[in-house]
């Protein structure tokens, strides 16, 4: 064998022990659950109202982070002034800063003894260990995934069509929603895909801050963490719709760019194959 | 017809722009090399970039005066702006290109530029002729009161720009707009514009219609850009009122042009003539070279003597027996011979 048909071996080796470690939990979880397990596991009180919790808090979660940080990230992107590296890097922080640290923060923040605790308790708005503890939980884990993309997606377009627009009368408004938002789309898209899964997923920050009140604050991450104590089978069963949820958002956001791509110039979140 | 007229102040990466124009409705090409500062003129009166001092006016309506802190906004000045590019926006379709800039000519403007049966297409499905004329369409369905087109050709193959050259200026002819055409390309403005500015380092060098550059160059980089060939050298008075031009290489060159000290001499491809022998002619002027490179242009080839270009006809190539190496005799009049100062 000659010195680069080894080399070769050798990269391939790498793969197959890469791909063999990722794949054989996730094939696990299905061979543990069965169809049985499966059908009955999702059929339980806790596994339906987690995914009910779970779809109501992330779409609201979800809504707040398009709606808020679709504009912030087209202001960011288009503009320069001091401090401008500081603001991203704030927005960008929840990414490298542990869940049960956002908890705790969340909790000193908003709290009824935290910092705003007060101000909110005489309005009688209570935060703690509600739904809305849980959408605000969410939205500050996963909300950099989706700006910090959305910002990418944004200095990505070419100026010149923003000019453009400009010059044909659109004032800036018209210009961002006739120009800016439809090119940006593809890029927009997978980074709000990559947000939800993140989403979907969020345990540490929700267990401090929202607790795990089965039909009120308790995820589906909650529930598995619960079930796997109480009902194995569950928390299987639980888990596995969550990995066909995973594998078709991972898929969306390999899609997405695709489909917008002939007509955007926006950046894929992920490198594409040179033969897509 | 409302006259622009600006005079402003630009500070660029590498160069300071400053200019003072006024178009009436006419159209004026800035020509000069990539870098001059010629797109930096139409985004300013476009409103994309603010100067830092100056003022720009179309008839009695500012757009911009830094004394008085007027600064309207792009789309508040009625500009038809054609991008270098064209910068269609890839996701409309060409219908919907047209009607950003304003729905209620659409279909006339279809229609006048032909481009009615590609109006459902996406830009990048047309060809390079017709993405020109959407663009140009689309500015025109703003109802610009100024015109201004960024290298309008540059984009197009040979054989299209020939075509589209004539296109846009039978249009430019019939708008009778306030009209900027940047180019790279003295030939495009020549072709276009009734006035030719040309620019250099953020400066206006020279302006006048496009006869008067060739005729009468102010400067060496005018006169190249011209497409005039430059021979240094040092002139004096000479015989018969000429002036008489001791070339580096110590030909003496006339001209009925008066100039003294070191002079470039102009002379343009057209008003050369080769023969293998000089011959009794009129011209004044006989320089001694050998080919050193036949390049074809139609039926018209441009042949190198020594440092000057001749352009004949094809017919005449052949009968001369023309190849690199053959010794000839290039003669131009005096008339034909103009004289630019050199610095130094």
């Amino acid at each position: 064998m000659s010195a680069r048909a080894g080399f070769t071996a050798l990269l391939v080796l790498a793969v197959c022990v890469a791909v063999g470690f990722l794949l054989l939990p996730i094939v696990a979880i299905f061979w543990e659950v069965g169809l049985r397990g499966l059908v009955d596991g999702l059929r339980s009180d806790v596994a339906r109202d987690a995914f009910r919790v779970t779809l109501k808090t992330n779409a609201i979660s979800m809504a707040l982070i398009l709606g808020v940080g679709t504009p912030a990230a087209y202001f960011l992107a288009t503009r320069r002034f001091v401090g401008r590296s500081l603001v991203v890097t704030i927005l960008e922080l929840p990414l490298v800063l542990p869940p049960a640290v956002a908890g705790i923060g969340l909790l000193s923040a908003f709290g009824r003894l935290g910092l705003l605790g007060g101000e909110l308790d005489a309005l009688g708005i209570t935060v703690g260990f509600t739904q809305a503890a849980v959408v605000m939980a969410i939205t500050f884990v996963a909300s950099p995934f989706y700006v910090r993309q959305a910002i990418a997606a944004f200095e990505a377009l070419d100026g010149t069509m923003l000019d453009a627009s400009r010059t044909l009368g659109a004032g800036p408004a018209r210009t961002f929603w006739r120009v800016a938002l439809p090119l940006a789309g593809g890029g927009l898209g997978a980074g709000a895909v990559v947000a939800f899964a993140r989403g979907l997923g969020e345990f540490g920050a929700t267990i401090m801050f929202a607790g795990s009140l089965q039909g009120v604050t308790q995820t589906v991450s909650l529930a598995i963490y619960q079930e796997f104590d109480v009902n194995l089978d569950t928390a299987l069963a639980i888990s596995a719709v969550l990995v066909v949820a995973s594998g078709a958002l991972l898929f969306a956001v390999k899609v997405l760019p695709l489909w917008t791509g002939s007509r955007s110039t926006s950046p894929s979140l992920f490198a594409r194959s040179a033969s897509t | 017809m409302d006259r622009l007229a600006l005079d402003i102040s630009l500070a660029l990466r590498t160069l300071r722009v400053d200019l003072a124009l006024e178009v009436d409705g006419e159209t004026l090409a800035l020509v000069g090399p990539s870098g001059a500062g010629k797109t930096s003129v139409l985004r300013a009166i476009a409103g994309l970039v603010r100067p830092e001092r100056g003022w720009i006016a179309l008839g009695d309506e500012v757009w911009l005066d830094t004394d008085g802190r007027v600064d309207r906004p792009p789309e508040a000045r009625a500009v038809g702006y054609v991008f270098q590019d064209y910068a269609l926006f890839p996701h409309l379709s060409v219908r919907r290109n047209v009607a950003f800039g304003g729905v209620r000519r659409v279909d006339e403007l279809l229609d006048r530029f032909s481009i009615r049966h590609v109006a459902e297409a996406k830009p990048a499905e047309i060809s390079g002729g017709e993405r020109q004329r959407v663009a140009v369409a689309r500015a025109l369905a703003r109802d610009p009161r100024v015109l201004l087109l960024d290298e309008p050709l540059s984009a197009l193959d040979a054989h299209t720009r020939n075509a589209v050259r004539v296109e846009l200026h039978e249009l430019l002819r019939e708008l009778r707009l306030p009209t900027l055409v940047v180019t790279h390309d003295f030939e495009d403005a020549a072709a276009l514009a009734d006035r030719v500015g040309v620019m250099l380092d953020g400066r206006l060098l020279q302006s006048g219609t496009p006869t008067d550059l060739v005729l009468g160059p102010a400067d060496p980089f005018v006169a190249s850009l011209t497409g005039g060939v430059l021979l240094p050298g040092r002139a004096r008075r000479g015989p018969d009122g000429l002036t008489e031009v001791e070339l580096d290489d110590g030909t003496l060159v006339y001209s009925v042009e008066r100039g003294v000290g070191r002079v470039g001499v102009v002379v343009h491809p057209w008003e050369i003539t080769l023969a293998r022998t000089v011959s009794a002619d009129s011209a004044r002027n006989h320089l001694r070279g050998s080919v050193s490179a036949l390049v074809p242009d139609g039926d018209r080839v441009r042949v190198r003597v020594g440092l000057l270009t001749a352009e004949i006809t094809a017919a005449a190539a052949k009968e001369l027996e023309l190849a690199p190496g053959v010794p000839v005799v290039a003669s131009f009049k005096a008339t034909g011979a103009r004289l630019v100062p050199l610095a130094r």
